[in-house]
């Protein structure tokens, strides 16, 4: 029992620390600020909600010990992490940072157009 | 520019929930895990700021209508009152006092009055923190 235990548990933060490398390398080689948000903000939460989750584990199969403070950083975790993300790209598109140049579609350009007219705001 | 940012706002007010409860968790805690007044009194007054981010100045004060220096104000009171309350029994100023009871739901229950002291720090912490933010967020 406590080697299937131990399985899992190494199972899960070895998870989480791959992902996390992932992320890393993906905010490296990524070539614009956008899909570095999107690699850093997906793929860290991940890693970090897995690593939680072993914790979680280890300490309740293994030491017998049942934390739900951490059941409540990996929800709060879950909320967060996509959220800051999202208002990191929005604050930056805002912002005027221009997205990589083999971008095909940016839908969101019209929009804040369509909101600028509206408000009169001038560049 | 004005936008649209119903994301964030409606995060906020759940988020707002857990930090908070949270904060309660970590303030009652405090005697027998690490924890305590001042760390509760922060997190607090940053699932408040959290909310002045997401909303504004005037909303949140409608929300919370607390004259934060009064809250300071009452914690000083809070603290010095539960120190020196064992004067008035032929104690040295600060001797706390603590026994077992059986409450109702909760069973039996160390209650102390350290946890009165440590309340008087909290509302402190949090009348302070807000006091400065309030203060360097308004413009006029």
């Amino acid at each position: 029992m406590t080697i299937l235990a131990n399985i899992l548990i190494v199972f899960f933060i070895v998870a989480g620390l791959v992902f996390i490398v992932v992320s890393a390398i993906g905010l490296f080689r990524l070539p614009d600020l956008y899909t570095r948000t999107h690699a850093a903000s997906k793929s860290s939460t991940l890693g970090v909600m897995c690593i939680l989750i072993g914790v979680f584990l280890h300490f309740w199969l293994i030491k017998d010990h049942f934390n739900p403070s951490i059941l409540l950083g990996v929800l709060f975790l879950f909320i967060t992490g996509p959220v800051g993300g999202h208002i990191m790209s929005r604050s930056s598109y805002i912002a005027g940072i221009k997205p990589w140049s083999g971008t095909v579609r940016d839908d969101l350009k019209d929009e804040i157009e369509r909101m600028k007219k509206e408000q009169n705001i001038k560049e | 520019m004005k936008t649209n940012d119903v994301i964030m706002q409606f995060t906020a007010k759940i988020v707002f929930f857990i930090i908070f409860f949270y904060a309660v968790h970590i303030f009652f805690a405090g005697h027998y895990t690490p924890g305590g007044g001042f760390v509760g009194g922060l997190v607090t007054s940053s699932a408040i700021v959290l909310l002045i981010i997401a909303f504004d100045l005037k909303t949140v004060q409608s929300i919370i209508p607390i004259n934060y220096i009064y809250l300071v104000g009452t914690g000083l009171i809070l603290a010095l009152g539960t120190a020196a309350f064992s004067m008035f029994v032929d104690k040295p100023f600060f001797t706390h006092f603590f026994d077992y009871f059986h409450l109702p739901i909760l069973g039996k229950t160390s209650l102390h009055t350290a946890a009165l002291f440590d309340l008087g720090v909290y509302l402190v912490v949090v009348g302070v923190t807000m006091t400065i933010i309030q203060t360097i967020g308004e413009d006029e």
